[in-house]
């Protein structure tokens, strides 16, 4: 029989195997960041031991930094100890380091890619559970914790059980105004949550080969927000495309070898996945969430549900208290609701393309009155392109702000938050009570919709843009 | 890491489902570099309420948290296990845990015990029939138990082989891997050329 994709990688991966035991992986590539690494450096020191391979590893700052004031000392304190700890480790065991002010620093799923360090048929692990986004080049990538971090650094592997394998078939196109976003948040609604538990999931079909890298890496991005282990897709010429040239991708004699390995990163026709979903592309439509998971959505033209229409008891109360936390009554329209904040960014949706596909829809229109826009660069070289291609002019023109890059308000550890009560449409990925700031109350949304709301003041969608337009001329 | 055989300890009845890790310890404790002292952003949210559970005197000294499926999903933030271990949490029962949660929870040596649905409902309803009553947990056996007498509940639990081995010995990760070093050097010298590295 044939192997999948990702078994294919899992099986190049192995440096033992042993029956009872789960395998131990080899690391091609370990990304750290601030949050989730100094514990780990704590506990290497605490043994007396090294990192083994600080040439397969790379950090940068990105969580905690803020996004204005660049030049100035970070005001909140902790935040400046744990940067401040990071660069102390990076230089104490040799680590290459990228940060706030160096021109390759940014949120670390945006810089593996962009470096061209991110290569179809690796292991990536970094510590954090958005790693999946790097499966979008054909890779094994998911996040790990600070305990497996201090591994990785220790022995450059990882023991791991093997996980079941499943298919994700997008079968149609994406109709006109419908985006990689949407589809996958209409995704994680069908499968909820937990849907993808235990698995690493393949996503394919003719919906899929026709996105660019960065749509499939919001794609793969989300891929744990249900529950999968990894999320990933078969690399081909747009990926090859988008690596050729890249400062740590493989050139010359190393770029035909890779290449020729590359080609051979698909599933075999005869092998078989453990479960099979099949999603038809041309029936997605913008989508949004109403709740406090990322399950918890609806299309945009849709209403927010009665929790009494959710057979299952926990759906029920889950839905009640989301209803409760988010200020919102069953059966309002999703359009009729009124947003204080649009947060474009995250690893998620901070690249060129999504900044661009923004200031396409935004040029020539205002920012709502009582609503504001905060656009946030992925990384520093993200915000460069998109200031030489004039970008932060159309945003600024608009009434939108212009920000540094870094995670920033997707999950409020610098000052960007929402305040109690404050309600945002994100392009971001995680919805939960108090992501954004305590109190705050987050839509997920895709960068048309995020556009299209902070222009109307409420949630709305590019459809909307177009008619405000029509009755305009 | 401590060895785990058996634990008896007061049962705290969490009745919630999709408790994720931003509930568990939100995000903005995530700025300490120690290990300890993350027991006071536990469920940092519900903690103002008063009728919250572990604000009440009957489950102040909880060891076994007994929690609604989909316990631990979302960010893979290794301080939601620190948090309950500092609080002094020993087992968290749950019909269906997040995949990094219960990873993590084997590394550091809380034992996430997954059991069916009803088990829970039943744990539920004799602990708030019984506040501050304990749940023993036997990880030799995979069984967990409660009451006494007809009603008493005795279950047992999923775990796998590899976790509970680790956790009956107290064994270290990175210790483990290291004993096998020579596979990993056997490893290294087969990677092609082209494999990017960052220095």
């Amino acid at each position: 029989m044939g192997k999948t994709l990702a078994e294919k990688i899992w099986d190049e991966h192995v440096v033992r195997s042993h029956e009872g035991e789960p395998d131990l992986l080899y690391i091609d590539l370990h990304l750290i960041h601030e949050v989730t690494s100094p514990q780990a450096f704590d506990g290497l020191r605490i043994a007396g031991r090294t990192v083994r391979r600080p040439d397969l590893t790379l950090a940068t700052e990105d969580h905690n930094i803020p996004t204005t004031d660049l030049d100035k000392p970070i005001a909140d304190l902790v935040s400046r100890t744990q940067v401040e700890t990071l660069r102390r480790n990076c230089e104490e065991f040799g680590v290459r380091l990228h940060p706030m002010g160096d021109i390759d620093q940014g949120i670390v799923h945006v810089v593996g890619p962009q470096l061209g360090l991110t290569q179809p048929g690796m292991t990536i692990v970094c510590g954090d559970s958005h790693t999946s986004t790097h499966g979008a080049f054909g890779s094994i990538a998911f996040g790990i914790g600070t305990s497996e971090v201090e591994h990785v650094l220790a022995t450059q592997s990882l023991s791991q059980a093997k996980p079941k394998m499943m298919a994700v078939e997008v079968v149609g196109e994406l109709p006109v105004g419908s985006t990689a976003k949407d589809l996958i948040l209409s995704l994680i609604t069908q499968e909820t949550t937990g849907g993808g538990q235990g698995y690493i999931v393949e996503y394919r079909g003719e919906a899929i080969r026709k996105l660019s890298m960065e749509a499939r890496m919001t794609i793969c991005n989300m891929s744990i927000e249900w529950g999968a282990k990894a999320g990933l897709i078969a690399p081909d010429q747009t990926t090859y495309d988008y690596l050729e040239g890249r400062p740590n991708a493989p050139q010359g004699a190393d770029w035909d070898a890779a290449v020729a390995y590359w080609d051979s990163l698909v599933t075999d026709d005869d092998a078989e996945f453990d479960k099979v979903i099949t999603i038809d592309a041309s029936t997605i439509t913008p989508f949004v969430t109403w709740g406090t998971n990322p399950g918890q959505g609806v299309p945009l033209s849709g209403n927010v549900p009665d929790p009494a229409s959710f057979e299952d008891d926990n759906e029920r109360i889950a839905a009640e208290n989301a209803l409760r936390y988010m200020g919102l009554e069953a059966g309002t329209p999703m359009r009729d609701i009124k947003v204080d904040t649009v947060f474009i960014g995250s690893c998620t949706n901070g690249r060129i393309e999504d900044l661009r596909v923004a200031a396409k829809l935004i040029e020539g229109h205002k920012v709502a009155a009582d609503t504001r826009i905060l656009v946030v660069p992925g990384s520093v070289r993200v915000r460069l392109q998109a200031e030489q291609e004039g970008l932060d002019v159309i945003f600024k023109d608009a009434g939108a702000e212009w920000r540094g890059a870094g995670c920033s308000m997707c999950l409020g550890m610098n000052p960007d938050q929402l305040t109690p009560g404050e309600r945002s449409a994100s392009t971001s990925n995680r919805n939960f009570e108090g992501r954004q700031g305590k109190g705050g109350r987050t839509h997920l949304v895709s960068p048309d919709v995020a556009v299209a709301t902070g222009i109307l003041g409420h949630l709305a969608g590019p459809a909307d843009l177009a008619e405000l337009e029509k009755a305009g001329a | 890491m401590e060895k785990f055989s058996s634990h008896t300890g007061v049962g705290a009845p969490l009745r919630r489902s999709n408790v994720d890790t931003d509930q568990i310890i939100p995000a903005v404790w995530l700025k300490k570099v120690t290990r300890d002292g993350f027991e006071e952003g536990l469920f940092s949210a519900w903690r103002s309420d008063p009728s919250f559970v572990l604000n009440q005197d009957a489950y102040k000294n909880a060891t076994v948290l007994v929690a609604g499926p989909d316990f631990g999903t979302g960010s893979s933030r290794e301080h939601a296990v620190w948090a309950l271990q500092n609080y002094g949490f020993k087992v968290v029962i749950s019909p269906r845990f997040g995949d990094i949660f219960r990873g993590n929870s084997g590394k550091a040596g809380l034992l996430a015990a997954q059991v069916d649905d009803k088990v829970v409902q039943r744990l539920w309803d004799y602990l708030d029939a019984n506040p501050g009553a304990t749940i023993t947990i036997d990880l030799e056996s995979r069984t967990v138990k409660a009451g006494d007498g007809v009603d008493a509940i005795e279950d047992s639990f999923t775990i796998d082989d590899y976790t509970r081995w680790r956790l009956l010995e107290g064994l270290d990760d990175v210790g483990i891997t290291l004993s096998h070093e020579d596979d990993i050097v056997t490893y290294e010298k087969s990677r092609p050329s082209f494999k990017p590295a960052t220095l």
